[in-house]
């Protein structure tokens, strides 16, 4: 496997520039004979399917929602970073660049975390000029936020939905180009199949959820945006449809998959009510703020208040253990997510949670409405209180909160060079279904910022030169009738006739839910060498009964949720075991990925830069055969490595 | 598509046809109440009301007002036939267990409430306009007597080349028409049902030209209800007063006592 | 504790487009009052099939109440009977043990059932492509700062664009009626200085789409803004009747481009 990054030659800061310079150009009139496939139609796809048919290109942009406007990106709540510095308070792309290095744990690659903060100033812009309503000030300039934990105030943000009005600026880009004919969409269209001509990606085989038709769809590139596999852990703050499939296919057909074990924790989600549940909800990163987070000091009382025969109001201070201000002093509250998220897991472990199921710690608002009264805690989290009392039933005024760390982004995905493109020419991956940028771990506000970038202003260079480079002569030459395209829509269809007729007794959400909760209890928040030997095992022989044992109700030629479900789960079943996989081999802990084996006296994370300063990335070698696993150096020639301490 | 077509076309261009012949309805009725009430200040000046009504303006003059307001009504209604229409064929399916959350009663049957109110406005015309129904023809001979009464201003019958100014006897037409029950009881339904009309019109038809937010909904919907109730209040109440007997004919037109027998003289000389 | 309760399941079965469609009657038992309602629907989709029954078909993704996939009349109400609330943050505790619960899809001509409980809304995205977007080419714009937005028309526009898209608004009004839907992103483009540009072609361009896809048309009730999930208000649909009335004035005199 070639892991060339093609990280351009010069200066830091003028590697971008330079490159741009350098790119191959397709001439304006020559432009509407190329087609360009779009899968997924998030900030990263959304944007660059927009952004290539403004360009000239024939765009056809695929999605498996309704409508283009309901991918997950919507959900993004806090913010969108950038190095606009007009606070004034000393921000710089440099420092960007810098925050988000660091804050990955040093395991993102340097030109593309500073291209990432280069552009940052222009989405802003580009945001702004589409009619995205950010918040302002009275004088009506842009209003601008710190957030997690950052020392500057550079997050962009239009109340507590900025992911949505992002992504509906976007989507309306993209509704121009659809209503000029430039981007054809299809929508409820799943793709099952990437399709390689030449060793190029030519060409997607994609599933229409309606009608159950199987299609073959050709491009002269292919750009896969298809967002994160949180929910290969069953529960996650992703949404339902979420899922792994197009990047796992993609992997199969010989793309490399990158550091699937960085998986992000957050901390501050809803508890789970139960084993009904199907999805997490997330609530702002900003409650930590005034939150005070705490676990009974003694399992008796910690068991009464799970029993509901003690109010948690009535624990005195002495019980109360307000373990991120004791271990983090200088942080307290506001230690970074995954730190965070793993001091509640310990709590938890250790016999100390709260809500029914005891997992649960308390997130307490009682010291700070004493302090600042009520209207201001009001002021300041409103809405997240009713949101809070919305799901859970409990008034957070007079109770305190609950909460538990929940899946929330995954910072793995497939490998890219500097372009964007994976190890299959022609096939460029955007967000977060890309490896490229957040290193081990994702600051808040960070997604967006990289969707965007992605899709404004990287892909449609980057695809454009690789056009450029295969010549107009190339352009549009691959058709569906290519013999490539019915090996493959073969594959898929025999696939659908598998998943349809096994004929057992078990529903694939009963799978997913058991997936998950292996990938959970032994990769989640904290691993070690015997559970991920262990969850590889389990996955294994899971996956067994699941090809023996699954049933699929319904039919294929028509809407079948069951089906789709389905084959996603058969994806997550064997992408979960790469993930374990990459996980036992970094043996060491960083950002979202922490090793129980490598840790300080204190328990802190403990990087081994010397032997894991590197891009883990995986090669399909067959179905019974381990992937093989490649290494993509990460050189640090602007920063120098430290370790991360917020005590 | 000339843009006049296409506004009329549009759903949107529609009602605000309705809203704007809505206005200058709302307006008439308004005028028309207040006209009316003047029956409270005794025959003469209803009477010299009706007579001013028909004499101000040329009769060319007088056409024009009465096609403007016909044809005010009849925009307003083939608006919302045709809006009907469109908006049946797109919701064609209703719900099993159809709830409504906050739309009020009078929003949700204008259609109801104006169909009636269109029948209404037939007779009333047909009635008191052109008089011609049955049993009510008031121009005809002895249906009212007199039918004709002279003009009376300022406490004195006006002469116009030595002769009494005679004008139709509108006080004694509407007595007359209120005192048969079920016209007044039709006449009161009419106008509760233009009350609940006019409460969600009134405020609906600012709302249709855009001329309407959150504050000025609240503060509009209150002004809807008042003259909503102040419309039905001024209009029922004549007939209520005529069937407790507190309006009553008056053959002399309204003239001062001192003159009743001038004007016997002046009767007589005309029936000569 | 948690309480659970027994509940009674009236719900909408199609099997696909062409099919007349009628109700379908489940028992379901020991639903956690804390359970989402599409939880309480996952759970009776469990029991269909294990029964070897297809599951009950509806749309749902993000279940945090943003994208706006789900989509179901409950008990008569689009989303159910919680105000500025979705489907899918809709909870258990706000119904009894031992209710019958109705679920019907959105009705509206232009929404057609596709299955059960799923329907097809493409017609609101064809509105917004006719006119819903503030053209600007990626990398043509001028610096964020450029033109200061007082706050309050900011607010204003995010007031508007808070809708998430989910047809609950056609869905409640007994027209269909998609004016709310258009107008709040008409209102939120032509509020804004950078939206003023197309803001005439935007107006007449998308109500004429609206009217072309079928929708009815509003009479001014207001049910639509009392299911939508994020109480946009009737404001909106003033807006755009201002607009729509200004742009068509203009256009009598001179066709706006």
């Amino acid at each position: 496997m070639n892991l060339d990054s093609k990280i351009p030659e010069g200066p830091l800061a003028q590697k971008w520039t330079s490159h741009k310079f350098n790119m191959k150009l397709v001439n304006p009139a020559n432009r509407r004979k190329y087609n360009v496939i779009v899968v997924g139609s998030g900030l990263a796809g959304g944007a660059a399917a927009a952004s290539l048919a403004e360009q000239g290109y024939n765009v056809s942009c695929f999605c498996y929602q309704d409508s283009p406007r309901r991918a997950h990106s919507i959900a993004a709540q806090g913010g969108i970073n950038a190095s606009k510095n007009y606070q004034n308070d000393g921000d710089s792309v440099h420092r960007l660049f810098y925050d988000t290095v660091k804050g990955g744990d040093y395991r993102a690659r340097e030109a593309n975390v500073y291209r990432l903060a280069e552009v940052s100033s222009d989405i802003i812009d580009q945001c702004v000029a589409n009619g995205v309503p950010f918040a302002r000030e009275y004088g009506g300039l842009l209003a601008n936020r710190s957030f997690g934990g950052a020392q500057v105030s550079r997050t962009f943000y239009a109340r507590g939905q900025t992911g949505q009005q992002l992504l509906l600026g976007a989507y309306s880009a993209l509704s121009k180009q659809i209503g000029l004919g430039k981007v054809k969409m299809y929508n409820r269209h799943e793709m099952l199949d990437v399709v390689k001509v030449d060793g190029h990606a030519k060409g997607i085989i994609v599933r229409n959820m309606v009608t159950g038709e199987v299609t073959r769809h050709a491009g002269d590139a292919v750009v896969v945006a298809t967002g994160g596999y949180g929910n290969v852990f069953f529960l996650s703050t992703n949404a339902q449809g979420c899922n792994v499939t197009a990047a796992h296919r993609a992997y199969r057909r010989g793309a490399g998959m990158a550091n699937p074990c960085y998986t992000q924790i957050h901390p501050t989600c809803i508890p789970v009510h139960g084993d009904q549940q199907s999805k997490l909800t997330l609530m702002s990163e900003s409650l930590r703020n005034d939150g005070r987070v705490w676990a009974p000091k003694d399992q008796e009382t910690a068991k009464k208040i799970r029993e509901g025969k003690l109010n948690p109001n009535d624990v005195a201070e002495d019980d109360r253990d307000y373990y991120l201000e004791r271990k983090y002093p200088s942080f307290g509250n506001l230690a970074p997510r995954d730190i965070s998220s793993r001091a509640a897991k310990e709590a938890c472990d250790d016999g100390r949670g709260v809500a029914t199921t005891g997992l649960g710690v308390f997130l307490d608002f009682r010291d700070a409405i004493k302090r600042d009264g009520q209207k201001a805690i009001e002021e300041r989290y409103g809405n997240l209180f009713e949101m809070y009392q919305c799901i859970t039933g409990d008034n957070p005024y007079e109770t305190p909160m609950m909460i538990f760390p929940a899946v929330h982004y995954t910072m793995g995905g497939l490998w890219v060079d500097y372009n964007l493109q994976s190890t299959i020419p022609g096939m460029f991956v955007g967000g977060e279904a890309n490896f490229s940028d957040h290193g081990a771990n994702r600051l808040g506000a960070s997604a967006l910022m990289q969707g965007l970038a992605d899709g404004y202003f990287v892909l449609p260079y980057t695809v454009g030169n690789y056009l450029g480079e295969q010549g107009v002569a190339a352009a549009g030459q691959v058709t569906t009738d290519h013999p490539a395209f019915a090996e493959v829509e073969a594959d898929v269809q025999s696939r659908i006739q598998k998943l349809m007729s096994i004929g057992g007794t078990e529903s694939p959400r009963s799978f997913h839910k058991r997936l998950g909760n292996i990938m959970w209890e032994k990769c989640g928040m904290s691993r070690t060498k015997e559970s991920l030997t262990e969850a590889i095992e389990e996955i294994q022989a899971l996956r067994r009964e699941f090809w023996s044992n699954l049933k699929v109700v319904g039919d294929a030629d028509s809407l079948n949720p069951e089906l789709e479900r389905a084959g996603r789960v058969a994806d997550f079943m064997e992408f979960g075991e790469i993930l374990c996989r990459d996980a036992l081999m970094r043996e060491e802990s960083c950002g979202g990925h922490f090793r129980a084996e490598h840790q300080t006296d204190d328990g802190e994370a403990m990087r081994d830069d010397d032997k894991f300063a590197f891009v883990g990335v995986w090669e399909y070698k067959g179905d019974d055969v381990p992937p093989a696993l490649h290494k993509e150096p990460l050189v640090y020639e602007n920063i120098k490595l430290a370790t991360r301490s917020y005590k | 598509m000339c843009s006049l077509c296409s506004f009329i076309k549009s759903t949107i261009g529609r009602k605000i046809l309705m809203a704007l012949t809505g206005l200058v309805l709302v307006l008439f009725v308004m005028g028309h109440m207040l006209g009316n009430l003047q029956i409270f200040l005794g025959a003469e000046v209803i009477n010299a009301y009706a007579y001013k009504l028909h004499h101000l303006l040329p009769a060319a003059a007088l056409w024009g007002i009465r096609i403007f307001l016909l044809a005010s009504i009849a925009v307003h209604i083939w608006a919302a036939v045709t809006l009907t229409l469109d908006n049946r064929k797109a919701r064609p399916e209703g719900y099993d267990s159809d709830k409504v959350v906050q739309a009020s009663y009078s929003s949700r049957t204008m259609r109801m409430s104006g169909i009636i109110l269109l029948a209404f406005i037939v007779f009333h015309i047909a009635h008191f306009t052109v008089r011609n129904v049955p049993s009510m023809q008031y121009n005809e001979p002895g249906v009212i007597e007199p039918s004709e009464v002279p003009l009376v201003k300022h406490g004195e019958v006006v002469m116009k080349n030595g002769h009494a100014v005679m004008t139709f006897n509108v006080n004694d037409m509407m007595v007359a028409g209120f005192k048969v029950w079920w016209v007044s009881a039709f006449y009161i339904i009419a106008t509760g049902l233009l009350c609940m009309h006019l409460t969600h019109g009134v405020s609906s038809m600012f709302q249709s030209v855009g001329l309407r937010n959150s504050l000025w909904r609240k503060r509009l919907d209150r002004v809807a209800l008042v003259y909503g109730w102040v419309v039905f209040l001024g209009f029922a109440i004549i007939p209520i007063a005529t069937m407790a007997g507190l309006l009553k004919k008056d053959p002399t037109g309204g003239l001062p006592v001192a003159s009743v027998s001038a004007a016997a003289e002046i009767t007589e000389t005309l029936h000569k | 504790m948690e309480k659970t309760m027994n509940l009674t399941i009236r719900v909408w079965r199609q099997k696909n487009r062409l099919d007349v469609g009628k109700f379908a009657e489940y028992k379901l038992a020991d639903i956690s009052e804390d359970s989402s309602f599409l939880e309480m629907l996952d759970i009776l989709s469990e029991q269909l099939v294990a029964d070897g029954h297809e599951p009950v078909a509806f749309d749902h993704d993000c279940r945090e109440g943003i994208c706006g996939m789900c989509s179901m009349t409950i008990n008569g109400i689009p989303h159910g009977p919680e105000s500025g609330t979705t489907a899918c943050q809709l909870h258990m505790r706000h119904f009894h043990d031992g209710q019958t619960i109705t679920i019907e899809p959105w009705r509206a001509k232009p929404f057609p059932v596709i299955k059960d409980l799923v329907v097809d809304r493409t017609p609101l995205d064809k509105i917004i492509q006719s006119g819903g977007f503030i053209t600007a080419r990626a990398g043509s714009a001028v610096d964020a700062n450029a033109m200061p937005i007082a706050k309050g028309i900011a607010d204003y526009a995010m007031d508007a664009a808070a809708c998430i898209g989910c047809g609950a608004c056609v869905a409640a009004c007994p027209n269909a009626s998609a004016m709310l839907f258009t107008s709040a992103k008409v209102a939120h483009m032509n509020s804004l200085p950078q939206g003023k540009a197309e803001k005439d072609r935007r107006t007449l361009a998308m109500v004429t789409t609206m009217d072309g896809e079928g929708f009815g048309g509003c009479t001014n009730i207001g049910e639509c803004e009392a299911a939508c999930p994020k109480s946009i208000p009737l404001d909106m649909i003033a807006h755009l009747n201002r607009d729509y009335a200004t742009a068509q004035f203009k256009n009598f005199f001179k066709p706006v481009a």
